[in-house]
């Protein structure tokens, strides 16, 4: 029997392509149970929102006083009617797009402008280190939730303003994740070796320094979308979010809150949709940080 | 030796700052490197050794400009590195690479070795294609396979295979001078030598010039043309290899020398010659700082430090024991 020990002459073929960096990611996430089911339930309630003016059987905001606190699997209404005998399923649907929006923008303002202040800090160092960390110290100094509470109550009720007090609340941050791990990568010596070889800071950072801190920033954002969706439902529950007669979980969670004794199912559903939706995001993020981390 | 040098070095320092408190005001200062001064000629291997701490990698990030010295010059092929503009300094960085000693911080996670040996051609404007090509060219040279290795991830590689990897990235610019920070040190013996004389075939190859830094005397010993002994950010000896090996002469190159490690059974050390660490480089001992560990220490040591002085052929030494012999070398004034 001969033995072939030549090399096979396609050695491509054999090593097989490395995958990329994000195709491993997606590979790896492609494998964790939790994070598909957390993912498809994510998909499905996303796209329920984007769905919303297709999917509602009913205008969210019209009531009828005859039909007042219908019970969940009531004839015409799935979900049961709230106080004012609005749809609940319509106003779950509506209220979801709310409810993302305000959870989700303020973490995508506060992963562009934390990250950009972060490596600036921490790339930089020095004095414009102290100056911006210190200034993040000061929001840090107040609890986040007092922090939105009282620069929505001093911009008044409505969307946007819960939008701008949210983005206010995360911004320090991302700042403090992408501040530390900037430091933490500009001492290794990958990019002293970068800078030996001639290239210049935004070269290094674009090249070097962004594709090793923008993995753990993602995965702390990932996690900080669910306390947006929580502390955006906590505004409106207050009345200083999301302005009745719209549909938003935390106001219809407001609301429906004295309706309790009446019917008890009715009025848990808002809070349901929020815990759902919150834990699948932790649920995700948990995937996330497992298949981005980076072996050195 | 009678060329020009093709790297000087003159007065060099480099003392770091220890901020503390709110202010961040220095409350003390580190000295690195102390009033270096030293050359290296065309194709020879200049060796430094010296203790952790000494000051050695300081030094090597001081010559390639990755920090700023507090004072001193250093001169490339007789030209200012220090003075030189941007873009000056970016066709220097041509002439003079650094590797590093740790394999596994010295490469991007996020780099394949290939791109990563190619970032530094496409910094220097090459087409992606043809830094590409390049890149695996020099990976095959260095033992790496670029059909293999080319695009895998760091991670995905041994230590002495990165290092291989930083020495390929180091010389695809087709440097003239080559720094080599300890680059064996985190490696495996069998490894070592390996890589040793992978980089002696391309010092040969290529007509390189070396600054090896180690803090292992026997790798020294063997790489070496010229040696420069480091004690506490200072010169206290300097010498061609063999001269060092047979007559060291100032007691910290002594005492580095018989704690060598060493494969002849009559040449075991009863107790070590050196006790105790290097003094705090934040406080140096005043005049020699090697006095507060020498067998030899004499009250002048304490008052000034000595100066480097001749004492055979290109061997200098900064001691007092020797200042007869020095005086006698040079004509009396």
């Amino acid at each position: 029997m001969a033995v072939t020990t030549a090399l096979p002459r396609d050695l491509d073929a054999v090593a097989g392509a490395p995958m990329s960096y994000w195709r491993t990611v997606a590979w790896r996430l492609a494998r964790d149970p939790a994070t598909l089911v957390a993912g498809s339930l994510l998909a499905l309630i996303v796209l329920s929102a984007l769905l919303a003016p297709w999917l509602a059987p009913y205008d969210p905001n019209a009531g009828s006083i005859r039909l007042r606190l219908a019970s969940v699997g009531a004839p015409g209404h799935v979900l049961g009617t709230d106080e004012q005998g609005r749809d609940m399923l319509s106003r779950l649907l509506w209220g979801g797009r709310m409810t993302l929006i305000a959870g989700f923008t303020p973490v995508l303002v506060a992963l562009v402008i934390g990250t950009a202040l972060g490596v600036l800090a921490g790339y930089v160092g020095g004095l414009t280190n102290t100056l911006v960390m210190r200034t993040m110290d000061i929001f840090y100094a107040f609890p986040a939730v007092l922090l939105a509470i009282a620069i929505s109550g001093a911009l008044g009720p409505g969307l946007p303003n819960t939008l701008i007090s949210l983005s206010i609340v995360f911004v320090p941050r991302v700042v403090r994740v992408a501040e530390s791990a900037t430091v933490q990568v500009k001492g290794l010596e990958y990019i002293a070796a970068a800078r030996a070889s001639g290239a210049g800071v935004p070269t290094i950072v674009r090249h070097h320094l962004l594709a090793n801190v923008l993995s753990p920033i993602l995965v702390f954002a990932s996690t900080q979308v669910s306390l947006a969706i929580i502390l955006a439902a906590g505004l409106s529950f207050l009345g200083l979010g999301v302005t009745p007669p719209a549909a938003e979980w935390g106001l219809m969670l407001s609301t429906l809150r004295q309706s309790i004794y009446v019917n008890a199912i009715v009025p848990a559903l808002p809070g349901l949709a929020i815990f759902v939706t919150s834990m699948a995001f932790n649920l995700l993020s948990d995937g996330l940080r497992d298949a981005m981390e980076v072996r050195a | 030796m009678s060329a020009a040098p093709l790297l000087e070095v003159r007065g060099l320092r480099k003392h770091f700052p220890l901020r503390g408190g709110v202010l961040q005001r220095t409350h003390a200062w580190v000295r690195a490197v102390d009033d270096v001064s030293f050359d290296v000629y065309p194709a020879e291997t200049l060796g430094i050794v010296g203790e952790s701490g000494c000051g050695k990698s300081t030094l090597a990030r001081l010559i390639l400009k990755l920090i700023e010295p507090d004072a001193g010059t250093v001169r490339f092929a007789g030209e200012d590195v220090r003075g030189a503009s941007a873009d000056r300094m970016k066709r220097l960085r041509r002439d003079m690479q650094l590797v590093f000693q740790d394999p596994y911080a010295s490469l991007n996670p996020r780099l394949t070795i290939e791109d990563a040996v190619a970032f530094s051609l496409l910094v220097h404007g090459s087409s992606r294609g043809q830094a590409r090509e390049r890149a695996r060219a020099l990976l095959g040279r260095v033992g790496l396979d670029p059909r293999l290795y080319g695009r895998r991830y760091p991670h995905e590689l041994s230590g002495g295979q990165r290092q291989r990897v930083n020495i390929a990235r180091a010389l695809v610019l087709d440097p003239r001078l080559l720094v080599l920070d300890e680059p064996v040190s985190a490696l495996d013996k069998s490894v070592q030598a390996q890589v040793l004389n992978l980089l002696a075939g391309l010092k040969a190859e290529r007509a390189l010039t070396y600054v090896f830094i180690s803090h292992d005397l026997n790798v020294i010993e063997y790489v070496s043309d010229r040696v420069l002994v480091m004690y506490l950010g200072e010169i206290v000896e300097t010498g061609t290899a063999d001269a060092l090996a047979q007559a060291p002469k100032h007691p910290y190159t002594q005492a580095l020398f018989a704690s060598a490690p060493s494969l002849d059974p009559d040449h075991r050390l009863e107790r070590p010659p050196l006790t105790g660490d290097p003094p705090n480089p934040i406080d140096p001992p005043s005049g020699c700082r090697f006095r507060t560990r020498c067998a030899f220490a004499m009250p002048r040591c304490a008052a000034s430090p000595p100066a480097l002085r001749a004492v055979g052929a290109a061997h200098d030494v900064a001691c007092y024991l020797y200042e007869a012999a020095a005086a006698a070398e040079t004509p009396a004034r």
